[in-house]
């Protein structure tokens, strides 16, 4: 065989055809981001005002502060209830349960057919169960724990992934040295598998900074900051929503986008920073 | 080889011949898998014991016997007796953890924790008690030294291990494993994973805690066997086929399945 | 299975063959060359010594490299070990048929016979050379130990010439100096008897691990 001369490249027609192909890709990807976006901070910033900040809600200023502290309030307990069961149940299933223990096909087949499931049912089931039946009414809390329930398999799935990426080393090393299962389980494999769960609960926290509907059914949609957790709130979703259903303030809701636009980025941000971070530290010097 | 009794002697002088570990009978199945069938052996203390064999002998499920490593495989069942210093480790009345406190183990792919080389060494004796910052920083200390590596890190405590190159990390979990303070040291194929020059480091340390421990190695590189080993028991098939004096093993081999495994003659 | 290191070792052992077949040859013509007065035979057998060295120090290197390179054990360790110190002997051997053909060289002018019993001494000693190589080449430890054995016979001769040469010397149907020369001779066969010894005892080690009985 002879060989080929090293500078001439082979262009064939399925490689330029691949390349016309993938080009277009990301420019459709590109395309549909920059024109959301753009569209978003387009109509949206003209409506950015002091007053849609103010700290009461009224019909005239519109104002989403209120529902920007509902909406931390919400995060907040529905990771307070989720993360523990979440992470626990992960670390249970990879490092207790044994193999082939029914349990375990179990818990596995129901986080999946939940992550699949529609918010609405989410939001119907809440109001079923901790609105009418628990009787909670349409409160924060009912809302935070219907989303606790939606966000469970998200975490749950990221953490069992993160454990299950711990190097077998870790675990060996430390019962190598000694050391019990609760000591290896909680300086050595959850540690190391922080930022994969870290990215799971951000995951999460984006899922419920983004819910719409299952809040409606479950926390209901009254625009002021809620006194205590047993009372009704809006989240900032649940606001924009409310907005733009009304059709009178339209330009509200732009504005409101914007704002959900730049938390959902950082919150994104964050994320990536938290885990680059802990990344970073493990490998700082492995150069 | 004249036995003249003015030439000093190549054989090896040892003095202790306390039996350190011992194996009786040992059977050990994976599920239906057969891994180890009727291991007999004694291992002496202060001496370096090789097991060698092919790929998937058992030479490596028998020394995670030796310290229980095997209780986290599930389907692994043991019958049979091994002792550590005469008591049966696997009793119902052994503490597990403690035994993998007096027998140490160092693995085949270095794996230093994600993080400082201070707490990797620290982590051990942190497991069984010890929190006193002086204490701890004595322990980490002679460890390293123990372990040859004090002079390289000790401006780097604080650093994490895992920049480490392969063979400070390898050294460093010798120094892990060291610092609980064992009895006996394992190491599954520690050096397999590392350049030459890193290798022999190992090796030469290896041969100077011999004075304190009794060590117990997997090695699939004879010639290593054979520069650092007292004894070597050659394993085929889950069987023991022969036990005995490196040397003598590697010069005048009494079964013909070693002879044909060492000589490169296999199968 | 080591096909290249197998191969090796093939060579080694034709090597040693090819050198032992020498050295026999060596000895064949230093008796000849006795026996017929032949100064050129013996020149020759002088001559051909460099041969025998430089097959030596092939077979030395190739024992080191082998060392080197393969890290021999067990019965190889042995064979390859067995093989650097025999080839010594060998090399020796071809010193002393060498040595041999010089007396020939300086007494063929002379008048002098040759008894049987040396005749002898160097037909048993060549065999004793033949057999221990082809005992080393056949791993074969029974003809090694008979060799060893077989080297009284040949002690015994040299005892017998010895006697037979002292009877000479007081006959005095020869010059005193080429009873000496031949007795030289005896003795330098009998040399050779015990460097076939060394190759038997090396032959026994290669087989069994054993050397000279000890350890």
């Amino acid at each position: 065989m002879k060989n080929k001369p090293l500078n001439k490249r082979d262009l064939s027609i399925s490689t330029i055809l691949y390349r016309i192909f993938t080009f277009l890709g990301i420019a459709l990807t590109i395309l549909v981001i920059v024109s959301i976006i753009g569209y978003i901070l387009i109509t949206g910033i003209p409506n950015l005002s002091a007053d849609i900040f103010a700290w009461e809600y009224n019909s005239d200023n519109g104002s989403m502060m209120p529902a920007i502290i509902n909406t931390v309030i919400v995060v907040l307990l529905s990771l307070i209830v989720a993360v523990p069961l979440g992470v626990g149940s992960a670390v249970y299933l990879c490092e207790y349960a044994k193999t082939g223990n029914p349990l375990v096909k179990v818990v596995r087949l129901t986080t999946e057919t939940l992550s699949g499931i529609p918010s609405i049912v989410y939001g119907l089931f809440g109001s079923l169960f901790f609105v009418r039946f628990c009787g909670f009414g349409l409160s924060i809390i009912s809302g935070a724990l219907t989303l606790a329930i939606m966000i469970l398999p998200i975490i749950m799935r990221t953490t069992e992934e993160a454990l299950l990426m711990v190097p077998i080393g870790y675990k060996e090393g430390s019962y190598g040295l000694g050391a019990g299962k609760l000591r290896t389980v909680s300086k050595i494999i959850i540690p190391s598998a922080m930022p994969g769960i870290l990215s799971g609960i951000l995951l999460g926290t984006g899922r419920i900074v983004g819910e719409t509907v299952a809040l409606l059914f479950t926390a209901g949609s009254v625009a002021a900051i809620a006194a205590d957790i047993t009372k009704s709130g809006r989240t900032l979703s649940v606001h924009m929503y409310a907005l733009s259903n009304e059709g009178l303030h339209i330009p509200k809701a732009q504005a409101t986008a914007v704002v959900l636009l730049v938390i959902v980025v950082l919150l994104n941000g964050l994320s990536a920073v938290v885990a680059g971070k802990l990344t970073k530290s493990k490998d700082k010097e492995s150069k | 080889m004249e036995t003249n009794t003015n030439i000093p002697q190549n054989e090896n002088t040892q003095t202790s011949q306390k039996i350190k570990m011992e194996c009786k009978n040992v059977d050990l199945f994976y599920d239906k898998f057969q891994a180890l069938k009727n291991v007999n052996i004694e291992i002496t203390e202060n001496r370096i014991m090789s097991f060698i064999g092919p790929s998937g002998c058992g030479k490596s499920t028998l020394l995670r016997s030796l310290n229980r490593m095997n209780d986290l495989v599930e389907g692994c069942t043991i019958t049979g007796e091994i002792h550590l210093d005469g008591q049966n480790i696997y009793s119902p009345q052994t503490d597990v953890n403690n035994l993998r406190k007096r027998v140490g183990m160092v693995f085949q792919k270095p794996n230093p924790f994600p993080m400082s080389v201070f707490d990797n060494v620290a982590y051990g004796p942190r497991t069984h008690g010890v929190h006193n910052r002086s204490e701890l920083n004595n322990i980490v200390e002679k460890s390293l030294r123990n372990a040859a590596i004090w002079d390289e890190l000790k401006d780097r405590l604080h650093k994490n291990a895992l920049g480490l190159s392969g063979g400070q990390q390898q050294r460093l979990c010798i120094a892990r494993a060291l610092a609980v303070e064992p009895d006996v040291l394992l190491m599954d194929e520690a050096t397999s994973a590392l350049d030459p020059l890193s290798t022999s480091k190992i090796e030469d340390l290896v041969i100077e805690l011999k004075k304190n421990y009794t060590i117990c190695m997997v090695t699939h590189n004879m010639q290593q066997a054979l520069r650092i080993s007292d004894d070597t028991a050659f394993f085929l098939l889950g069987e023991i086929i022969e036990i005995g004096k490196t040397k003598e093993l590697f010069t005048t081999p009494k079964d013909k399945r070693t002879e044909n495994y060492i000589t490169g003659r296999f199968g | 299975m080591r096909v290249h290191f197998t191969q090796q070792l093939d060579e080694l052992n034709k090597l040693l063959i090819e050198m032992g077949a020498l050295t026999e040859e060596a000895i064949d013509n230093a008796i000849k060359a006795l026996n017929d007065h032949d100064v050129d035979l013996a020149k020759k057998t002088i001559k051909g010594d460099g041969q025998i060295n430089h097959y030596s120090r092939v077979i030395e290197s190739k024992c080191l490299d082998l060392v080197l390179q393969q890290q021999p054990v067990a019965s190889d360790f042995r064979f390859i070990s067995s093989a650097l110190k025999m080839v010594y002997d060998i090399e020796r051997i071809g010193d002393m048929a060498a040595d041999i053909s010089e007396i020939v060289v300086y007494i063929s002018k002379k008048k002098y016979t040759v008894s049987n019993q040396i005749k002898q001494m160097a037909a048993e000693t060549k065999k004793m050379v033949h057999d221990s190589i082809d005992a080393y080449v056949n791993k074969d430890v029974e003809a090694a130990r008979a060799v060893i054995a077989y080297d009284d016979i040949v002690d015994d001769l040299l005892l017998d010439i010895k006697k037979e040469l002292t009877k000479e010397i007081k006959k005095e149907t020869e010059g005193v100096s080429q009873v000496l020369d031949k007795l030289m001779i005896a003795k330098y066969f009998e040399r050779i008897g015990d460097h076939a010894v060394n190759i038997g005892e090396w032959v026994e080690y290669a087989v069994t691990g054993i050397y000279k009985g000890d350890y």
